[in-house]
């Protein structure tokens, strides 16, 4: 019943004070045990830092009307449709552009670009977002809490949050409900010293050859002296982002 | 000034006040079935896409951390700034806080795509990260208006009141900032890329926290039938009304700067003018509900000592905050990134250049407004379990 007396309850204060001691126990207590070791060398092993793989993408060379990239990505990925485009997973997808002054029309197609400052890993707020170091931008499926900032901050809007529970999924890109995902860049391809990656192969097997797959850091490889001898420029260069993903013909 | 008591609020009979906490009860119940709902069978069966990432349960959310930091105000005033007539209602401006953001968090929480791994967030920090500073913004603001409140009830320690008062101000403008920086950094979306952000967020929790003070107050003085003076009350209507004034002004300053900006037309057009709903939530909702509304019953001689006045204005604009806060968080998202500048998109497999359609569903709204009940389940645990209220507050 209710204590009319006006003397303070000291044994009630003391279990108060005892229980905000503890409580303020539990909560600071994570924030002092810092994980201090570095995300991106534990996630990176086996990546070598002497590459730094990327993608040149010749926009005149991407034809109208061609999904080869796409289904290919799909099928390496085990990304199905589940016929609701809006929640849909897309790693990669294309996109047509018309110049609103001279009318030229444009075909492309955007995946994560991979950049250098990554804005998705700036923001994650448990290192799940992370780039190795030879330059591919992934996503930590243990870690992912789907919080979903990472989709926010990116400028490509490159990725996509898994809405829905998996089925059949493809050993090359263990996937997982309620975290994000992007263009791994094919780094299961990479791994095992495949240099190709499958929206490339695809293109080329059509004939088109619009996508090139390389080491941006080795002066000799296709894609650095394609990048050297002509005028590519990176989507929304204004960021500062440096893209590992890059254009022609834009 | 005579001895202020402190007692436990009893409203009515026990059967209302169970009744009441078990109305509340259901509301969460149904919330967190929501949720569950909603985890099991993943995010499709919301509103939400791969375009709109953050649908109404982070509105929900944003608003109520929002106006945490903000019902704190009062006690800030009481014991920092050194305001007698505000100072009695410091402890019950302490638990509010508490409650409203252990509603926010609890929303934020369950909409994450892994709610499972919140101890994933508490144990790996990214500092780089805004959301991670938050982490550590609102489990600290838990402790530090605990200790406040403990100094504030237990005489043995009243006499570090004022420095914990002092922590527990900075700790909550750094919690708002916080708060307002995740959309304030964000370069790529034309919305968001302003750095009057965090002060406007700030400026916003003042108001907010305010109304969803003034208003639970009344209702606690009226259900407790204690006695509530009309001179305090005049005084936190005043104040409400510099806040109200003052979320104007950024709001003004927020778009005049983007209307200078060539670049940011499209976005300004799209909230102002041709936006659909978003611009009808903006002037309706945020301008004339959430603004001009509160101002008129604030500042208007007609209604100078009218109480009724004073909770519609509080729930005028806590009415106008929430749609601010939709139009900021929502609005922002419809609208189309600007990834080629100079072109327009024929085609895209990926919804670009296009205005994005969300229409919240209702597992969404319920676990938002089991946010809110989360908060007012815990302030009347709270003001029956404590001695929060002071026994009367008659001038």
């Amino acid at each position: 019943m209710s204590n009319k007396s006006d003397q303070p309850n000291m044994d009630r204060r003391k279990m108060i004070g005892g229980a905000i001691a503890a409580t303020g126990a539990m909560t600071i207590a994570p924030g002092v045990i810092l994980h201090a070791a570095s995300v991106s060398d534990e996630a990176s092993a086996g990546a070598d830092a002497k590459h730094r793989w990327g993608m040149l993408i010749d926009s005149n060379k991407c034809a109208d009307g061609c999904s080869a990239c796409v289904d290919a990505c799909n099928t390496e990925h085990g990304l199905k449709g589940h016929g609701r485009p809006a929640t849909d997973a897309v790693w990669i997808r294309p996109v047509k552009l018309k110049d609103k002054q001279t009318g030229r029309e444009n075909r492309l197609v955007m995946m994560c670009q991979h950049c250098e400052h990554p804005p998705c890993v700036d923001v994650c707020p448990t290192n799940a977002s992370f780039k190795r170091v030879d330059g591919i931008v992934l996503v930590d499926r243990h870690r992912c809490i789907g919080c979903r900032y990472c989709m926010m901050a990116c400028p490509y809007k490159a990725r996509s949050f898994i809405h829905e529970a998996l089925t059949e999924q493809s050993v090359n890109a263990p996937r997982g409900k309620g975290c994000v995902e992007s263009c791994t860049l094919c780094v299961h391809r990479v791994d095992d010293g495949v240099m190709q990656t499958a929206c490339q192969e695809a293109c080329s097997k059509e004939g088109h050859d619009a996508i090139l797959f390389g080491d941006l850091n080795d002066p000799n490889s296709e894609i650095s002296k394609t990048l050297k001898s002509t005028n590519s420029v990176q989507i929304r260069a204004d960021l500062e982002l440096n893209t590992g993903v890059r254009y022609l013909n834009l | 000034m005579s001895k202020m008591y402190y007692r436990e609020l009893y409203c009515g009979t026990p059967a209302r006040y169970w009744s009441g906490l078990a109305l509340l009860g259901v509301i969460i119940a149904i919330g967190l079935g929501a949720a569950y709902y909603m985890e099991h069978n993943g995010h499709w069966v919301t509103g939400m896409t791969n375009q709109i990432v953050w649908g109404l349960p982070h509105v929900f959310a944003i608003f109520l951390i929002v106006a945490a930091s903000g019902a704190l105000n009062v006690a800030s005033i009481g014991s920092v700034f050194g305001g007698p007539l505000y100072k009695p209602l410091g402890r019950y401006s302490g638990l509010l806080a508490i409650g409203l953001l252990a509603g926010g968090l609890m929303v934020l929480v369950l909409d994450l795509g892994r709610p499972d791994r919140l101890i994933v967030a508490m144990t790996e920090y990214n500092f780089k990260s805004i959301f991670a500073w938050n982490v550590i913004l609102y489990t600290g603001f838990f402790a530090i208006v605990g200790i406040y409140l403990w100094t504030m009830i237990d005489r043995s320690v009243n006499k570090y009141n004022r420095t914990v008062g002092f922590a527990a101000f900075f700790w909550r403008i750094a919690l708002t900032t916080g708060t307002g920086s995740i959309f304030g950094f964000l370069v790529a979306r034309e919305a968001y890329d302003a750095a009057v952000m965090a002060p406007m967020f700030v400026i916003m929790s003042f108001s907010y926290g305010l109304a969803f003070f003034i208003i639970t107050l009344i209702a606690a003085y009226i259900w407790g039938d204690r006695e509530l003076g009309d001179f305090r009350l005049t005084k936190l209507k005043n104040l409400l009304g510099v806040f109200v004034g003052a979320v104007f002004y950024f709001t003004l300053a927020y778009h005049l700067t983007n209307l200078y900006i060539t670049q940011h037309h499209g976005i300004e057009r799209f909230i102002l003018l041709d936006g659909g709903v978003y611009t009808q939530m903006f002037w309706i909702g945020q301008i004339f509900i959430g603004s001009i509304i509160p101002l008129f019953l604030i500042y208007s001689p007609a209604f100078e000592k009218s109480r009724w006045a004073i909770a519609a204005a509080s729930v005028a604009v806590l009415i106008g905050g929430f749609f601010q806060i939709y139009v900021i968080v929502i609005g922002g998202q419809a609208y189309p990134m600007n990834l080629f500048p100079g072109k327009e998109v024929v085609e895209s497999g990926f919804y670009d250049g296009q205005v994005m359609n969300y229409v919240p569903t209702l597992p969404e709204a319920a676990l938002g407004v089991a946010g809110i009940a989360v908060a007012l389940t815990m302030v009347a645990v709270g003001a029956r379990v404590f001695k929060v209220f002071p026994e009367t507050l008659e001038d």
